[in-house]
């Protein structure tokens, strides 16, 4: 098996954003890295000045802006790019990934598929067919199988910084948690496995909703209390919809689902967060969007939980408040007044 | 007594091997005793990478020992050798004076007296293909099946010498016939049918001679050996042995290995993945891990032996069969409906105790059987994904696809379980949509679906057990109301046909009222009691809610009952 010999062959990064360069970094501590970016001057920013778009990078990290020569020199890649944009970019470098190729994503969105004549927008429903993980869009869209997750509470600045932090690498395939292992792990950051790909991924996900709802609380002045109610409560919102939508309970106990949950909704270094908490000031959604330089995943995943929820009939009345709040102009103190009195009968129910 | 015209004229494909003597299973015959030691050393091999400590392999052997003798005693059969107990017997006196030792000596005992019992299941496991006697069986067999199939068709015992009828009249075989064809002379092909009836692998096996391929190897149940006349025919026609009754880890690790050594020899295979046959009559939802692995294992194995690209592909192709009719259907679903009740526990039983019932059951068969159809599904390698005649892989893009590729890392050809483990569930998920895909709709099945789904709407709070107690004269369904149902579920069965997501016959086309009388006609045409037909007063009934959820069944899982 691989892990038995030390991998010392480059590894390639898709995505220069500011995850990008925090697994780039750590990967750089075990491996030669060769980060892709469409952007040409992103690629020479790496090159030639060590960052990427400030963020200061390795030395064993190296930029490249051509994917089929990315695909040629790395077995092992791992995409991070927004989820906005993971389409095109794993059609893009489809072509020239092998069934050798192993990929380890770090995205936490969701991508919709719909037919030709209908859009996000004006649809109530979405249905599971339609609605994929970035593993399953990985899978269709290319000849790749062997297919993990990053997942956990992974704040890049966080990492940046040499902060002792751990991660969970997810695959079906023992291999693939041996790979990621090797090349993630080091003094400063340790690497769980788990075989639960797609539980894993949700985590990863539906915790950006939770986030936004404690970025808002946060917002609205109120404390720690409240925020205590909100994550256990969001954690079983979480389960719920995990369930409905084929993963199990046990990764949400995890460092992927409560580990992530617990660190995104008390940081403001999480952008779903402060997305929530500037939003909670007053500030409007197309501002906080126009100002932001990187993706706040939790909007769009709002957007399709809520359209799954309703569909298969999950109880999920974080998501659909923030949906009103959102996209229905709901006033944020109602729809936290509407929570209060929501009626759960039991703590715990899912176990 | 069929309405419909065969689909492809009945057509004569000649050999695609011009003598028997380059058959892979004909070399393994002639080489037998040396492949059985091979495969006694790789499973021993296997085992004790399993059994990693002289403790566990103690203890795994005292498993056995333990699970064999109770065999003995609450199951035996007729089969069985004579010195089985004597067999185990010695080995419960070797055992328990080696389970208190952990010498050097003790272990190299232990693996000794695996070796033993490892090479005694070999051994039966091992066929006695004899290729004077295939050449006799299959001549007898096509000779006989044909005249039978005449007199029972035509009337009248002078029929059996007439040349009127012929299989293939009876027997529509469609699809991918020439790439199958192609494929058995680029690789090793292993056959992957759905199973409904115990008939099933002498059908599939008149199949594979009428399409010119060299013999396939098959697992067939041991209990089919009971009966001296069908060994005879098993043992001729490359068959190994498979005892249920046995489940043993090292049992199923030599049976296991066995596959394994044959599919790298080179012969193809016939697996029917589902293990057995479909009791409820759904086409397999769950299919057996266990042999499918084996056909990982030897691709994996072929490509590190010949890491220069001239390995030997293994392809694998599904076949469905379809019937109008099923003769065992009415044992069938209530054995399925028991195992699903609160029966947990289900011996392996031996149905066919004696010849005179197989002879009968034989002749059932061919007499009452009406049509059957016999769909060859594309080609597809290891993987799932589809190959061309050439046998090269490609991608849903159509990129060209290395399938050596799937087991590397680092370059090379890497073993590992239990990546091969997900590999052989993918496997096993795109044989379950390929069947699916290839099954071919009979009026029969479009009317047993809509009569079931029609009647169980009727009573939605009854569960399925309850609903199956109603007395069937309860239940009526007004014709006209019938048609239509039938109707549009037809319409969606040519919309699905056309996306490519199911077949369907021939005679599904023409005048609606034709269809649904051609089908109430054939569905279950020789039960006792039918599933659905037309009384007097021309309303529909059943006579049998068992058989006519059996038949039902056939149209599961296409997400069909929102249309009723």
């Amino acid at each position: 098996m691989a892990s038995n010999n030390t991998y010392n062959q480059p590894v390639g990064i898709i995505g220069a954003g500011s995850f990008g360069c925090a697994v780039a970094n750590i990967l750089a501590e075990n491996v030669p890295v060769i980060m892709y970016a469409r952007n040409p001057e992103v690629v020479d920013e790496i090159n030639y000045k060590g960052s990427s778009r400030g963020i200061a990078l390795s030395e064993r990290v190296k930029g490249h802006g051509d994917l089929e020569q990315l695909a040629a020199t790395c077995e092992v890649i791992f995409p991070v790019v927004p989820s906005g944009n993971f389409r095109e970019m794993i059609t893009k470098v489809g072509p020239f990934l092998k069934p050798y190729h192993i990929l380890i994503h770090g995205t936490k969105g969701f991508v919709v598929e719909l037919p030709e004549d209908q859009n996000l927008e004006e649809v109530k429903f979405l249905r599971k067919e339609e609605v994929f993980t970035m593993s399953e869009l990985i899978r269709r869209e290319t000849s790749v199988v062997r297919i993990g997750c990053l997942a956990g509470p992974n704040l890049a600045k966080e990492i940046n910084e040499h902060q002792p932090a751990a991660t969970v690498v997810a695959s079906r395939f023992d291999e693939v948690i041996d790979m990621g292992q090797q090349l993630l792990k080091s003094e400063r950051f340790r690497v769980y496995g788990n075989n639960d790909l797609i539980g894993v991924e949700l985590c990863g996900v539906l915790k950006n909703i939770i986030a936004i709802a404690a970025g808002a609380l946060s917002g609205l002045g109120y404390g720690e209390n409240t925020r205590g109610l909100l994550i256990s409560r969001g954690m079983v919102e979480m389960i719920y919809l995990g369930q409905a939508l084929g993963g199990n309970v046990k990764a949400f106990l995890g460092l992927a689902g409560v580990g992530d949950l617990v660190a995104t909704c008390t940081s403001r270094l999480s952008r779903n967060y402060s997305l929530g908490f500037r939003l909670a000031q007053g500030e409007t959604l197309p501002h906080i969007l126009g100002s932001m330089d990187e993706v706040a995943e939790g909007v769009n995943t709002i957007k399709i939980t809520k359209r799954l929820a309703d569909n298969y009939r999950v109880r999920a009345p974080i998501t659909t408040m923030l949906h009103q709040v959102l996209y229905e102009d709901l006033p944020l103190e109602e729809a936290l007044q509407y929570l209060m009195k929501y009626p759960f009968i039991q703590d715990i129910d899912f176990l | 007594m069929s309405q419909d015209p065969p689909a492809i004229k009945p057509k004569y494909y000649p050999p695609i091997l011009p003598g028997h003597r380059e058959w892979p299973v004909v070399r393994l015959a002639k080489n037998r005793k040396d492949f059985v030691s091979t495969v006694v050393q790789s499973a021993v091999a296997s085992i004790l990478e399993h059994t990693q400590d002289h403790q566990a392999l103690i203890e795994e052997l005292e498993l056995t020992l333990f699970l064999e003798r109770n065999r003995l005693r609450q199951n035996p059969w007729k089969v069985d050798p004579e010195d089985e107990e004597e067999f185990w017997g010695k080995i419960k006196g070797q055992l328990v004076h080696l389970s208190q030792e952990n010498s050097e000596e003790a272990r190299q005992n232990a693996q000794q007296m695996l070796e033993q019992i490892v090479s005694r299941y070999a051994e039966e496991i091992a066929g006695n293909f004899k290729q004077s006697r295939y050449r006799f069986a299959r001549t007898l067999i096509i000779f006989g099946f044909a005249r039978l199939l005449n007199a029972a068709r035509l009337k009248g015992i002078k029929s059996l010498w007439s040349r009127e009828l012929d299989l293939p009249d009876k027997i529509q075989i469609n699809g991918e016939i020439d790439q199958l064809r192609a494929l058995a002379k680029l690789g090793t092909v292993v056959m992957v049918p759905t199973h409904f009836s115990n008939l099933d692998s002498a059908l599939i096996g008149w199949v594979i001679q009428h399409l010119g391929l060299p013999a396939f190897i098959y697992g067939a149940g041991l209990n089919l050996f009971n009966i001296g006349i069908f060994a005879y025919f098993m043992n001729s026609l490359g068959a190994y042995k498979v005892d249920r009754r046995k489940k043993n880890m090292v049992y199923l690790e030599t049976l296991k290995t066995y596959s394994t050594e044959a599919l790298k020899y080179g012969c193809h295979s016939l697996f029917f993945p589902g293990g057995t046959r479909s009791r409820s009559g759904m086409i397999e939802k769950k299919l057996k891990m266990g042999l499918l692995s084996t056909v990982m294992e030897a691709q994996r194995c072929n490509f590190e032996n010949h890491p220069q690209g001239e390995a030997a592909k293994i392809f694998v192709v599904p076949v469905v069969l379809n019937y109008h009719f099923v003769l065992e259907a009415p044992g069938l679903i209530n054995q399925f409906l028991e195992m699903q009740g609160q029966e947990r526990y289900y011996v392996e039983n031996d149905e066919f105790s004696n010849s005179y019932k197989i002879i009968k059951f034989l002749f059932k068969f061919f007499t009452k059987g009406s049509d059957i159809s016999v769909s060859i599904g594309r080609g597809m390698d290891v993987m799932g994904n589809y190959v061309n005649d050439q046998g090269i892989s490609f991608d849903q893009d159509g990129n060209k696809i290395d399938t050596s590729d799937y087991f590397k890392s680092l370059g090379r050809i890497q073993k590992d379980d239990q990546r091969d483990g997900e590999y052989t569930r993918m496997l096993s998920e795109r044989i379950v949509s390929e069947f699916h895909r290839n099954n071919r709709v009979f009026s029969s099945h479009l009317v047993a679906f809509a009569a079931f789904q029609i009647l169980k709407n009727r009573y939605n709070k009854l569960d399925l057990f309850n609903f199956l107690r109603i007395q069937p004269d309860e239940l009526v369904i007004d014709y006209a109301h019938f048609l239509e149902v039938c109707a549009t579920l037809r319409n969606k069965i040519f919309e699905m046909n056309q996306q490519g997501a199911l077949h369907t016959a021939e005679h599904l086309k023409g005048k609606i009222e034709e269809v649904v009388e051609h089908g109430l006609y054939n569905v279950g045409l020789y039960h006792a009691k039918r599933p659905a037909l037309r009384n007097k007063q021309g309303l529909i009934v059943s006579q049998d809610l068992n058989l006519l959820y059996f038949y039902h069944n056939r149209l599961q899982g296409y997400g069909l009952e929102q249309y009723i």
